[in-house]
């Protein structure tokens, strides 16, 4: 299990990390979600033993890591731009966490032959081993990559925005890799990543970063249904905003009326997901509005309708039941559900 | 079949004129000079030619400007990437200064360079007269000269290997050191092999100027026959004296040492092929 505590890191006057903890345990899959500038890097980089922490701790199961240096961690990292030793073969890269074993700990030539051949065959490139990085294209280099980090058996992965360089479709091939690769061999793994689709369809779990502090921590489902933060719920999933004043378990926001069971009285924010609006039937309780634009999308037709008050918002309705919807109707907007936060 | 013209491409004319132009420029101002030399050497016959170089005087001078060149040479390599290697994939204070300091021996003239050796450990200097109680002569003698040669090309190897670093980031550093590779072997193992190219040609110019550097040498020198005159030195006397068989014959060395450093880089990039940066 790793264990950082309370950590504290800033560059500058810019503080990077105010007090972050987290637990890993072991053989989980973790996505630090963040937008840029949210210490999700610098979090990464600390475990790996790439930065140093002002205050906190870094522990690997009881041992304390805080200040050891990267190479006596045995992590494994992936870099977002590869950094393969571009002089070396695929061979040669991935035999390097071996090859500069000293002693004992050295493995013998046939054993790190047999070892790199079983990692070329880990991440599907077999008999690449004598090209040069150069020489592959940008999902393969990641694949070596990752090859390489794996071959020391870390004790975590670390993968610093892993796909960030790569096109959409080499993207979701591989992050399907990783979840292959990653139940195979078992190993903890941490990813950095910006992109939420990437986060929430890969890992076991997700720490959502924002400014510097971990907001929340949870299954992909968990942050997505029950945001604990503003932050976390604008971040998470697509979601209209509005602002206004929480009385009798209703939000009002002008013509916005949402409903907000069991929230204290006051001003408040409150968000809607697109997908959990629909449209009232029947006297169903609602508020009103016109669609000012309908495009069709799939299964679903997306919507962006405005309030006679003039706020716009985004519905995403299920195209079975809602056929002649067209621009200009004017429409009673059902909320499912919202989720509100004292302002 | 012609090939499509690219959008970049100009006219065969244009290209024409442009080649001509750079063809005849460098016919002008290197290889007609550079004929000269050679023919101007050979004048006299190929033995008269020899004589000159085989003069007591002249070996002393090649002598000299050689292990000038030997001790100038490995130590800016060394100080050379002990810089790059601090400014580029470190962050501190006052690194501009230090770039500035690097930079500054290409600023200031060589003759001044020379002249400031002679302030601080010429006779009349601020360590004369304890040199001159300890028997230490810097100054009209070989460590003069080397100090001037070292101060000369010490930005070579240095401003060759900044910018390089700089591009290659500390990636490839940190993923070594994660994988458990200690400091020296990350070095050797990583950082070596990627700017061994721009090293070479950084310790090539370097060593080029080494050996042709005139000013600063002049002014430590003395001008001591057969003793402190390194081979432009002896080129400028042998002229002054008419002497242009001997001038021109030891010029004809300088310029061989040159083609020799050249042929050696060229060797050594063909015995090793894959290491050329590869383009896609």
């Amino acid at each position: 299990m790793i264990t950082v505590h309370e950590i504290e890191k800033s560059f500058g006057r810019y503080p990077a990390l105010n007090g972050v903890s987290l637990e890993i345990a072991e053989g989980e899959l973790l996505a630090l979600l963040g937008p840029s500038g949210s210490g999700k890097t610098t979090l990464l980089r600390v475990i790996a033993g790439l930065e140093f922490p002002e205050k906190g701790r870094v522990m690997f199961d009881d041992e304390d890591m805080t200040f050891a240096g990267a190479a006596q961690r045995g992590v494994g990292f992936v870099f977002q731009q590869y950094a393969l030793f571009r002089h070396m073969t695929v061979a040669r890269n991935i035999a390097f966490g071996l090859d500069v074993r000293k002693g004992r700990a050295k493995p013998g030539k046939a054993q790190i032959a047999s070892r790199v051949e079983e990692l070329l065959n880990l991440v599907e490139l077999d008999g690449l081993g004598k090209r040069f990085p150069n020489q592959l294209s940008g999902g393969q280099r990641q694949r070596v990559a990752l090859a390489r980090a794996l071959a020391v058996g870390p004790r975590v992965l670390l993968l610093d925005e892993p796909f960030g360089a790569l096109d959409a479709t080499v993207r979701k091939s591989l992050r399907k890799e990783l979840r292959r690769i990653h139940d195979a061999t078992g190993v903890t793994t941490i990813f950095v990543t910006h992109d939420q689709e990437e986060a929430l369809d890969l890992a076991d779990r997700v720490a959502i970063l924002n400014l510097g502090v971990i907001e929340q921590v949870g299954a992909p489902q968990e942050v997505q249904d029950a945001p604990v933060s503003p932050f976390v719920c604008g971040f998470v999933g697509a979601a209209n905003r509005f602002e206004g004043q929480v009385a009798g378990g209703r939000f009002r926001a002008g013509d916005v009326v949402l409903p907000a069971p069991g929230a204290a009285d006051g001003a408040a924010v409150a968000f809607v997901r697109p997908h959990e609006l629909t449209v009232a039937v029947n006297g169903a309780e609602g508020f009103a509005a016109t669609a000012r634009r309908v495009a069709t999308q799939g299964p679903v037709l997306q919507v962006e309708a405005v309030t006679a008050d003039g706020q716009a918002i985004e519905a995403a309705f299920a195209r079975q039941g809602t056929e002649g919807l067209r621009a200009g109707a004017a429409l009673k907007l059902a909320p499912l559900r919202a989720y509100v936060y004292p302002a | 079949m012609k090939h499509a013209r690219l959008a970049t491409e100009d006219s065969p004319w244009v290209k024409a004129l442009i080649l001509t132009a750079v063809l005849g420029f460098l016919a002008l101002i290197l290889v007609l000079p550079l004929v000269a030399i050679f023919v101007e050497a050979l004048r006299k016959g190929l033995a008269a030619a020899l004589a000159a170089i085989g003069d007591a005087d002249a070996i002393a001078a090649i002598k000299l400007t050689l292990v000038t060149a030997a001790i100038a040479v490995p130590f800016n390599a060394a100080f050379g990437i002990c810089a790059a290697w601090a400014i580029a994939k470190h962050q501190f204070r006052f690194k501009s200064v230090l770039i500035t300091l690097i930079d500054l021996p290409f600023s200031v003239s060589p003759v001044v360079a020379g002249l400031i050796y002679v302030l601080v450990f010429g006779l009349q200097g601020w360590f004369g007269q304890w040199l001159l109680d300890h028997d230490i002569k810097i100054i009209f003698a070989t460590p003069g000269i080397v100090l001037a040669t070292l101060f000369v090309t010490f930005p070579f190897v240095a401003r060759e290997l900044i910018p390089l670093m700089q591009e290659q980031g500390v990636d490839e550093e940190e993923a070594a050191v994660s994988l458990g590779a200690s400091g020296l072997r990350t070095f050797w193992s990583v950082t070596a092999p990627n700017i061994r190219w721009g090293l070479l040609y950084g310790v090539l110019l370097c060593n080029a100027r080494a050996m042709g550097e005139f000013g600063a040498v002049s002014v430590v020198s003395g001008h001591i026959r057969g003793l402190t005159n390194t081979m432009p030195l002896h080129v400028e006397i042998l002229y002054n004296e008419y002497n242009f068989v001997g001038a021109f014959a030891v010029a004809a060395v300088l310029c061989l040492l040159a083609v020799v450093t050249l042929a050696v880089k060229t060797a050594l990039e063909l015995a090793q092929p894959q290491a050329r940066p590869v383009r896609h």
